[in-house]
């Protein structure tokens, strides 16, 4: 894995790590001080893979040079290469890197079933960190030229196509193949190169579709993902997809030769990497959680439920170049419920529209970044919906019933997104991170992911998962150690009781102990409470809802729980889920003004 | 003094602009380099291989897959008509014979004798390319297309709908900030690349598509306004397909914002001159504005006078506020303070003030400003 460096992880003291973005490459420092991995040093210069510059390796050297003059250190040598390994204030040990530079990886899927074998190609592409630009089955209701002519149409930087169980149909796989080997799809980086188009279906196909492809396309063959009915095996698809992205996509990008050349281990797709660092994570502290990153135009959301890792990626729910989609697929109104002061629409439509024109400016007034906090929670909310549509368990699979299951038994294919199991809610992104107050970040993540229960909410403080999660492949423990201690900031714990009632109606009673606090009180149905807790410290909570109520012991059931402050501390959100805004705009405006007292969202003037 | 780079539209009154002109797919180049070309010329022209009709003759025919290539009567690449027997089933004791009449004209591509389909190819599909620019032909690039080159007065949109459009420039009114309005626009402007100031109504581009006007430019648009043009609301900002009947450029933003004066000028200036246009607007990485091409005569001017509106942030360079709560605002700017200021939202951002035209001195995040010509 790493050649001519470091074999042994406890010689790595210093680690350079880059994440070459479309417009920005960040570079982090990570150290061993005083026994533990620290991030130390953090440095930006503009991506340069477009014209003039059209060598990604000179934005990297930019941002790592702009580290090594913060930290004091030597990080680049006179032939403008990265010095390793590490000798006292000169070099690093390893250097390791992401990118979604150029639009990232974008791929076609093809499956026989759209909720079977296709929803599994799908978890695929999108577990490796790939936009799904389309996917194509035999149910998807479209005629045979009509998806032949969508083939053509789309430009993807590689094809996987998956169908039918080991064994099992091999004329519906062979179907699909001859849909898209005669539509010649072309990709996306001009004619230099064949399109990449991997195989993972059904093992007896094989021979099959070898003699549907010419040699117009480069063709692989791998594990199939769904051997059996029962069974996903994301893991082969996902390693191939990696490596054809490194092979064909990100060799014939501007200077990436030279950057696989420089890395120590392989370049990883930006989203591919964040979903490593939160799987890990979860799975280290046995808990369920979920991370959002929301961008300028695209919005990823990752989950990590009872172990099981889905990622989807909504591309055109953004802050910024599509903040003008945010905005008709939620519409208006509906982006207004959230805004407790007067704003003209058609002025807003206009506003909407010169943010998508003109991306990079930021909100000067406070209405103003009142109404973009607006838009990111129909942003966010959009992007919760679709990804709890696709993280399901798998359809298809066959289940024995019982004689109690006669009325209750439910088919595959249900979401396995549960508010109420959540552990852990990451936030980040521009609109996220870069709140002027915490208060106002941890209140967008609980308007659009409605926590139930007990939920630790938190941020990524300057956006280095992408770094950490290549990290992880070459050293877990100093990722985890940095995640810990430097990556995530603490919002605080949201407590949020499922169910609803009549306003005023008590909702739930809480009891709050630690050596320094001993608060009591009762939360009335509709209301919203703050109670400031720093970081370091750690209260024991009691929570005994109302029987409409519940906290995750079943309805009027208390539960107990050792909890972690943060930035805002612990919010007691006595709303109800799910959340419900009052139809009649005054009754609203003044509920949503008495919450943004109760949180100190924004200055009063 | 403090210093900055800020993105910017180009608008120049001469500069030698090149166009790559390429076909979808392999053809041929009808150009050779060195020739002269009018905008609206064919230069290269292919044919994109037909649409693919799959048709499952296992089904059709009721036979098993692997007797589908036994009951076609004709073979790989043959041509087929609309109306043509292709294929006939074996029957029983020669009897019973089911019939395959073709739905569609093309050639047979491939036969599966596992799936029982067969691959119809449509006709091939005629695309031609035109010059777009008037110009010199500078670059061929085999079976693909070529680059014209030609010295240009250039202006970059910021926002468009509809494709490429030729016509002659006609500025329809007196001065950048007066609104463009229905009455303005008659009967012989069509085929005209009309010219407004400020903001420009529904019921104007309206009257545009009726007198068939090649384009309609003005300064801004209400978003409002061009939602009701389009019968949808606008979300992912990827425009120059739409056919609406005439191609909409905004050069400054949506809202009522007048045109810059130096962009006014220069369309006053080559009023009647012949122009090229397109409203495509791609507003991602790679990013593509909509723009004006005012091919220049040889013996017009030599001199160089270009504006690009991009370069160095320093005090006395006239800027125009992009954002609330100033949107469309120009001044010029009197400090660069180097240290972030807390912002009226709550943020804290880098910033410069500026003295507006009624004397007043803001202060404005720098994330918010365009660089402009005076």
């Amino acid at each position: 894995m790493i050649s001519g460096k470091p074999n042994n992880l406890e010689e790595i003291k210093v680690i350079l790590a880059t994440d070459c973005g479309s417009t920005t490459t960040k570079a982090i420092l990570i150290e061993y001080v005083n026994g533990e991995y620290r991030q130390t040093y953090r440095g930006e210069a503009p991506t340069t893979v477009e014209e003039p510059v059209a060598d990604v390796t000179a934005g990297v050297i930019n941002a790592v040079t702009e580290v090594g003059e913060l930290a004091g250190r030597k990080l680049v040598d006179e032939q403008g290469e990265i010095i390793r390994p590490a000798n006292g204030n000169i070099g690093c040990d390893i250097y390791i890197s992401t990118s979604s530079a150029g639009g990232g990886l974008q791929m076609m899927v093809a499956g026989v079933v759209r909720e079977m074998s296709a929803a599994s190609a799908k978890r695929a592409a999108l577990g490796a960190g790939a936009i799904v630009m389309e996917t194509i089955a035999s149910n998807d209701k479209k005629l045979p030229h009509e998806q032949i002519q969508r083939i053509r149409e789309l430009r993807p930087d590689m094809i996987l196509i998956a169908g039918g169980t080991d064994g099992g149909t091999r004329k519906h796989v062979l179907k699909i193949a001859e849909l898209i080997a005669p539509a010649k799809p072309r990709p996306r980086f001009g004619h230099s190169y064949k399109m990449p188009v991997i195989f993972a279906g059904n093992i007896e196909a094989r021979s099959l579709i070898e003699e549907t492809f010419d040699d117009s396309v480069a063709l692989t063959m791998i594990e199939n993902v769904r051997p059996t009915l029962e069974q996903e095996n994301l893991a082969p698809a996902r390693d191939e997809i990696h490596e054809l992205f490194l092979e064909h996509v990100m060799s014939h990008a501007p200077g990436y030769q030279k950057l696989i050349e420089w890395t120590d281990t392989a370049i990883m797709p930006t989203p591919g990497a964040v979903g490593d660092i939160l799987k890990m994570i979860a799975e280290s502290k046995k808990i369920n959680a979920v991370g959002v990153d929301i961008g300028g135009a695209t919005t990823d959301v990752f989950s990590v439920f009872d172990g099981v890792f889905n990622r989807t990626v909504s591309a055109n729910l953004g802050m910024s170049y599509s903040i003008s989609n945010v905005c008709a697929e939620a519409t208006m109104p509906k982006i207004l419920r959230w805004v407790h002061v007067d704003m003209v629409e058609r002025e807003l439509r206009n506003r909407v529209k010169n943010k998508m024109i003109r991306p990079t400016t930021i909100p000067q007034t406070l209405e103003s970044l009142i109404f973009e906090q607006a838009v990111a929670r129909e942003a966010l909310k959009l992007a919760y919906v679709q990804h709890k549509e696709f993280a399901t368990t798998l359809k298809g699979v066959q289940q024995r019933r019982t004689i109690g299951d006669t009325f209750t038994q439910s088919g595959g294919g249900h979401t396995i997104v549960n508010n109420m199991k959540l552990d852990l809610l990451v936030a980040s992104g521009g609109v996220l991170s870069h709140a002027p107050r915490m208060e106002q970040t941890a209140m967008m993540l609980i308007d659009s992911f409605e926590p139930e229960g007990i939920t630790t909410l938190a941020k990524d403080s300057i956006f280095m998962m992408p770094h950490l999660g290549v990290l992880a492949q070459v050293h877990p423990k100093a990722a985890q150690e940095v995640f810990e201690r430097d990556c995530l900031i603490p919002l605080g714990t949201c407590i949020s009781p499922y169910g609803k009632s009549l306003k005023g109606k008590t909702c739930f009673q809480y009891e709050i102990t630690s050596k320094t606090i001993n608060e009591q009180g009762v939360m009335e149905f509709g209301s919203l409470k703050r109670i400031p807790l720093d970081s370091d410290e750690s209260v024991k909570i009691k929570i005994t809802p109302t029987r409409q109520f519940n906290m995750g012991a079943g309805y009027g059931k208390p539960v107990e729980k050792q909890i972690q402050g943060g930035t805002v501390g612990i919010i007691l959100d006595a709303r109800g889920r799910p959340l419900e805004l009052p139809e009649e705009t005054n009754e609203r405006k003044t509920l949503i003004q008495k919450w943004v007292e109760a949180m100190d969202l924004y200055p009063s003037n | 003094m403090a210093k900055a780079y800020t993105p910017g539209l180009t608008v120049s009154e001469r500069t030698t602009h090149q166009v790559q002109r390429i076909l979808p797919v392999a053809g041929k180049v009808l150009v050779e380099k060195g020739d002269t070309t009018k905008a609206q010329e064919v230069i290269a022209k292919a044919e994109l291989p037909g649409d693919v009709y799959p048709v499952n003759l296992s089904h059709a025919l009721s036979i098993p897959p692997s007797d589908v290539g036994e009951c076609l009567l004709i073979s790989t690449g043959a041509e087929i008509r609309a109306g043509d027997l292709i294929a006939q089933s074996k029957g029983i004791f020669g009897f019973f014979k089911t019939d395959y009449i073709a739905k569609t004209s093309g050639t047979l591509e491939a036969i599966s004798e596992i799936t029982g389909q067969i691959i119809i190819r449509g006709a091939p599909q005629p695309v031609e390319i035109l010059s777009y620019l008037s110009g010199k032909v500078v670059e061929i690039i085999p079976n693909e297309g070529a680059t014209i080159e030609s010295e240009v007065a250039f202006i970059q949109g910021i926002f468009g709908i509809g494709g490429e459009a030729y016509g002659k420039i006609h500025v329809a009114v007196k001065k950048p900030g007066d609104a463009l309005t229905p009455e303005m626009l008659t009967a012989d402007m069509e085929g005209k690349i009309i010219i407004g100031g400020a903001r420009m109504s529904y019921e104007t581009i309206q009257k545009a598509i009726d007198i068939k006007a090649a384009a309609i430019i003005s300064g801004g648009i209400d978003d409002q306004d061009m939602k009701e043009l389009l019968g949808y609301d606008l979300g992912v900002a990827i425009t120059g397909t739409e056919k609406i009947g005439t191609t909409v450029i905004i050069t400054e933003g949506f809202g009522d914002i007048a045109m810059a004066d130096k962009t006014f000028a220069m369309f006053s200036k080559f009023q009647n001159a012949e122009a090229s246009v397109s409203g495509a607007t791609h507003i991602r990485a790679g990013v593509m504005r909509p723009e004006i091409l005012i091919p220049l005569n040889p013996d017009q001017s030599k001199e160089h006078s270009s504006s690009i509106h991009a370069g160095l942030l320093e005090i006395g360079r006239p800027v125009r506020m992009i954002r609330d709560p100033y949107f469309g605002k120009l001044g010029k700017v009197t400090d660069l303070p180097t240290e972030p200021q807390l912002l009226a939202s709550g943020s804290k951002a880098r910033v410069l003030e500026v003295e507006i035209k009624n004397g007043n001195r803001i202060i404005v995040p720098r994330a918010n400003i365009e660089l402009i010509e005076a």
